[in-house]
This record gives C-alpha cells, structure tokens and sequence, in this order.
C-alpha cells in the first residue's frame, strides 16, 4: 500500500487502511496456510458470528413493530407479518438463524473439544466459549415466548416449573424468572428486555474477547507441524486469504438462511390460552432432553443432579490433569478416534434402550419397592448410570491402555451421544400424554 | 517503580480486587432485588377473596370451574368443599374435569388426580394445590391470593358447608 494515500486524511486509500488496521487488531495479520482449510474448523465459529449479526439486524427490525404485553404481543406478530414490508421474511430469518445457531454453536463445541483445542492458553476461552452458549440459549428461550402463542405459553409455563424442583431456593427462582405465580405481564417484559438488551450486550463482549483470545493463543489449533523446527509453515496474510474464504461462507449461509425463510415461514399457533395446555406440551426443542429426563428420573435429579454435574464436567474439561497437552488432530490418534467410535455407538445403542426398559419393563422403581422415590426413581438409577460411566472408563483405561485424554475423549462421545439421543426422542418420539410414538404419529 | 514498597503494592491491589467483589455482589443484590419487587407487585394487584356464590348453587359431588380465578369449586359427595387450584403440580399445565372419568386428566405429561385433588397416577407429585375456602352466611368464599401447598389429602382440609338448602 502507498504510504503517501495511507496519511492523507480523507482519501478512500486511508479509510481503507484504518478499517484494515482495526480489523488486523482482533485477527491476526498472517495465517497458517493450513489452518484456513476449510475442513479444519469447517468455519462453524464464523458462521455463529455471521448468524448473531443477521439475529440482531433482524431482531433490531422486529423491535420496531413487536409490543411486549400479553395483550397485544400476538396481535403484533400479526401486524409484523401482515402488515409490514418484508415482515413474514424477517421474521423467518430470525427464526431460522436462532435454531441454527442452536446447533451451529453445538458443533462448534464439538470441533474445539474434538481437535483437543482446549489445552494451556486456550483453557480461559473454553469458558468464555460455554460463557457465549449460555447466552445463546439464554436467547433463544426468551426469544421462544415473545410470539405468545400456544406453543410459547407453555414451554415456557413447563420450562420454569422445571425450576420448582431445585431444592429450597426453586419456588424463589421460579418467582423471579416470572414474576408471579404463572406466565403473565411482568414475565413478558423481563424476557423481552433479556432478549433483546441483557443478551446481546452480553453476546457482543463476550463475542470480541472469545475472538481476540483466538489470536492470542496463536490461531486456530494445529496439529504440530512434523520434526523440522516450530516455525516452518507456510503463512499468507489474513487479507485477502482468510478473510475471502470467511466472507463467502458468510455469504453461503445469508443466501442459505434467506432461502429457508422463503420457503419456511416461522410458525404460529392460535394466541396463548392459560386454560387450555396442549397435549403434549414441550419445552423448547433444546430443552427436551431434560424433559425427556424427567420422564425417567425424580425430578430433583432429572432437573438438577444431573445437569448440574454435565455442566460442571463441561466446565472442568480444560482443568483435568492428561498427559498430553498437543492438540490439533481431530480424535487425538487413530485409537482415539476408534474409542470415540465406540462410545458413540455404545450411547446410540444404550440410550433408546434404557428408554424403552424404563417405558415397557420394570424400572428401577419395581425393583425397589416401598422405598420413597427419591431413592427408587432418584438417587439408585442415577448412581447406577455414574457407575456404568465409571466401569466405561476404567475399562478403556486399564484393558484398552487408553491415554487419559483418550478416555475423557470418549466418555464425553458417550454423554454428548446420550443426551443428542435423548433429545432426539423428545422431539420426535414423545406424543399425546408423553408415550412414545412413532415420528409420523405425532 | 522497582522502588515502591512491594507489601504496599500488593495490599493497594487486593484493596483494588476486594472493592471489584463488593461491587459486583451489590450489582447482583440490586438485580435480584429489583426481579423480587415484581412478585410484590403481582401478589398485590391479583387475587384476593372472592364470593363463588350460595351453598345451594353446589350439588354434591360437583366440580365448578373457575376460569377467571384459576380454580375449581368441589363439592364433595358429604357436603364439603374444596377449591383446588388447577395448575398441575407436575410442569404447571391446566388440568381439566373428565366429569366422565371423575378425575382431573393433566394433557401434558398424563398425571391424574381425583376429585379431591388426590394423586391418581404420577409424575405428579403431591395433590393440586388449595384455596382457602369459607363459608359465612350461606355464601362460599374462596381466597385466589394464596396457593396452599399440600402433600396428602386430609379430611381437615374440607371445610364444611353448613345446612343448605
């Protein structure tokens, strides 16, 4: 670049450069010619960013029109989607691009933690990571009641109710979630103000730190580059290679989102009735494998023992002792990747069944009887289940000699797999009264 | 700055974090206090005693719904009533009166409750919650202000009509 254009105030040639300045502060200014294959990140962290930046245009448009009152919320998605230019299309947008954020953040969880990118100076973005999927589903749950419809009303009625369960502070939390007994106006203007102030406030700082962090641990992970000394990959600069590449994923995914709201518009039911539930009623599609949880276990556990130790086993990921702290190869090795392949079928295998024994045959419940349910739906199926994790482990351990990473590897393969199955099972499995159908009964 | 005393240092830096803490603990006791005040506020506005009528409107073994309050008037087959909140203690679902079946079917998860509000079949776990009911002159009284909790059905839960009609 001409460093005569670059001062000159006001010429295209230095805004040019001031924004590419900016720009190079958060990415780096050259890359790895082999982290920017697509297949190594397959670009999931990016297309998160593209999809809360396209959330919050179109959120920001919606915002205009929608009226945060029991009343007139309904009435209002009406006008947006009746009466506005472009509204329905919007509309569609965001609903598209929240449920694919859902996922897209999932599976960007799953590469980090597959290719092992979670080790010394990436273990503080691990967290700031869970940090920014807590707030995308804190988003999309508050984003589920806004239309106040049917199906609104009552996940959301369900949802919280989960909360009762927690012991002591439950009814509290409930309370303070809604602000009342039930699901009415000062619930309505809390989840409005989180959805549409506390959590993108939150989602654009944790967002720029998560992205900043990338480039102080040196890029996206790499597997070490064979026996020659550390620094001989090839580099090209971040502009134009990388940024190209990002911005037509970026630019696949707008057309694939604009596309998927043409064709699909969001869905919505009759307005929010308090008397009549619908039958099933479910929480939000991400919330159902808890749901499908408390279908099998006490409540206390279903609803708090266990999530609460899944996301303290998330958290502590980076924090375990392993023996190896390399990273970048997907899998590890090719044994890790085979007793990942293991713990994925064992949980493909495992979980529909234990449903189908605790649905059709006796449970735990009949083994135990006269014992309180805390105890025969509660605490025995639930120390059953960690000592089946813990076998699980000791025996790729001690029988297979699975290094430790290794083995954390395929532990969380087996609880990842269990709980998609479950959620699975919620979603398309669980009809009329909560028995299981088949997908096409429902 | 090699100078500065280093146990001055490190004590004005704790001070530093120490004060971050406390700021962040008011932070969070303002929030949690401010989504507090809502619920006084509801609790205030809604509910309330409210009259459901004379005794006589109320044969035995009836159940009366009460959509705007949120409840069902019982009477049971002696005379006795019961205002049994209809939010299934399960998730939260409005229970209907399967007056076919006599019992109170939850759409949701399948929980059932009889016409006390007793737990017929899980995952409910404990009956439907009560009002307060009262009697005074003939007319039956219901307080919607007030969810009482209750793990069993207990006969000193019904309260007595009076001779009517």
């Amino acid at each position: 670049m001409d460093s005569g254009t670059t001062t000159t105030p006001g010429t295209p040639q230095r805004n040019r450069f001031l924004a590419n300045s900016l720009l190079l502060h958060l990415r780096p200014a050259r890359v790895p010619l082999r982290a920017i294959r697509f297949t190594h990140t397959f670009g999931l962290g990016g297309m998160a960013m593209v999809l809360i930046l396209l959330l919050m245009g179109s959120g920001l448009l919606m915002g205009f029109v929608y009226d945060p009152a029991p009343e007139r919320a309904y009435r209002s998605i009406l006008v947006l989607q009746e009466d506005v230019l472009f509204g329905r299309l919007i509309r569609g947008i965001h609903y598209w691009s929240a449920n694919l954020l859902v996922i897209v953040a999932g599976l960007h969880l799953l590469r980090v933690f597959l290719t092992g990118a979670f080790h010394g100076p990436r273990r503080s973005n691990w967290l700031i990571g869970l940090g920014l999927l807590f707030s995308i589903l804190l988003s999309a749950f508050t984003g589920y009641l806004l239309p106040w419809d049917q199906l609104s009303y009552w996940a959301i009625t369900v949802s919280t109710e989960m909360l009762t369960y927690v012991p002591i502070a439950g009814e509290n939390l409930k309370y303070m979630i809604l602000g009342g007994e039930s699901v009415g106006p000062s619930t309505a203007v809390v989840f409005y103000t989180t959805h549409s102030t506390v959590v993108p406030i939150a989602l654009i700082l944790l967002m720029t730190w998560h992205i900043w962090r990338v480039r102080l641990a040196g890029g996206v992970v790499l597997p070490p580059a064979g026996d020659g000394p550390a620094d001989n990959d090839e580099y090209v600069p971040f502009i134009p290679d990388l940024l190209m590449r990002e911005v037509s994923v970026a630019l696949i995914l707008i057309a694939f989102i604009v596309v998927l709201a043409i064709v699909f518009s969001a869905p919505l039911g009759e307005p929010a009735n308090p008397g009549l539930s619908p039958n099933p009623a479910k929480a939000p599609w991400y919330f159902l494998g808890v749901q499908e949880l408390l279908l099998h276990f006490h409540p206390l556990f279903a609803v708090v023992v266990i999530p609460v130790v899944f996301i303290a086993a998330l958290v502590a990921v980076p924090f375990l002792r392993y023996e190896h702290d390399v990273a970048g190869d997907w899998f590890l090795t090719p044994r890790g990747k085979r007793l990942a392949a293991v713990a994925a079928i064992v949980g493909l295998v495992a979980a529909p069944l234990l449903v189908l024994v605790d649905e059709y045959a006796v449970g735990p419940e009949g083994w135990l009887p006269g014992m309180p349910p805390l105890i025969s739906q509660g605490a025995a199926p639930t120390i059953l289940t960690f000592v089946a994790l813990a076998v699980f482990y000791r025996y790729l351990r001690n029988r297979l000699s699975a290094s430790r990473n290794e083995t954390v590897q395929a532990l969380f393969v087996l609880l990842v797999t269990c709980f998609l199955v479950l959620t699975v099972i919620g979603i398309w499995f669980r009809g009329e009264g909560m028995a299981l159908v088949w997908p096409w009964q429902i | 700055m090699a100078d500065l005393d280093p146990g001055r240092r490190k004590f004005l830096s704790r001070l530093l974090a120490g004060l971050g803490v406390l700021a962040a603990l008011e932070a969070a006791w303002i929030t949690v206090s401010t989504l507090g005040s809502r619920r006084r506020a509801t609790e205030a506005e809604d509910g309330g005693v409210i009259e459901a009528g004379p005794v006589g409107r109320f044969p035995p073994r009836s159940v009366t719904p009460f959509p705007e309050s949120e409840f069902y008037l019982v009477r049971l087959e002696d005379g006795g009533f019961l205002a049994l909140h209809r939010k299934c203690t399960h998730l939260g679902c409005s229970v209907p009166w399967r007056a076919d079946e006599e019992r109170f079917a939850c759409p949701c998860h399948a929980s059932a409750f009889d016409i006390r509000g007793a737990v017929l079949s899980s995952p409910a776990p404990r009956p439907l919650d009560l009002l307060a009911v009262e009697v005074v002159g003939g007319i039956v009284h219901v307080d919607t202000s007030k969810r009482i909790r209750r793990s069993s059905f207990d006969p000193a839960q019904v309260v007595d009509g009076g001779a009517d009609s």
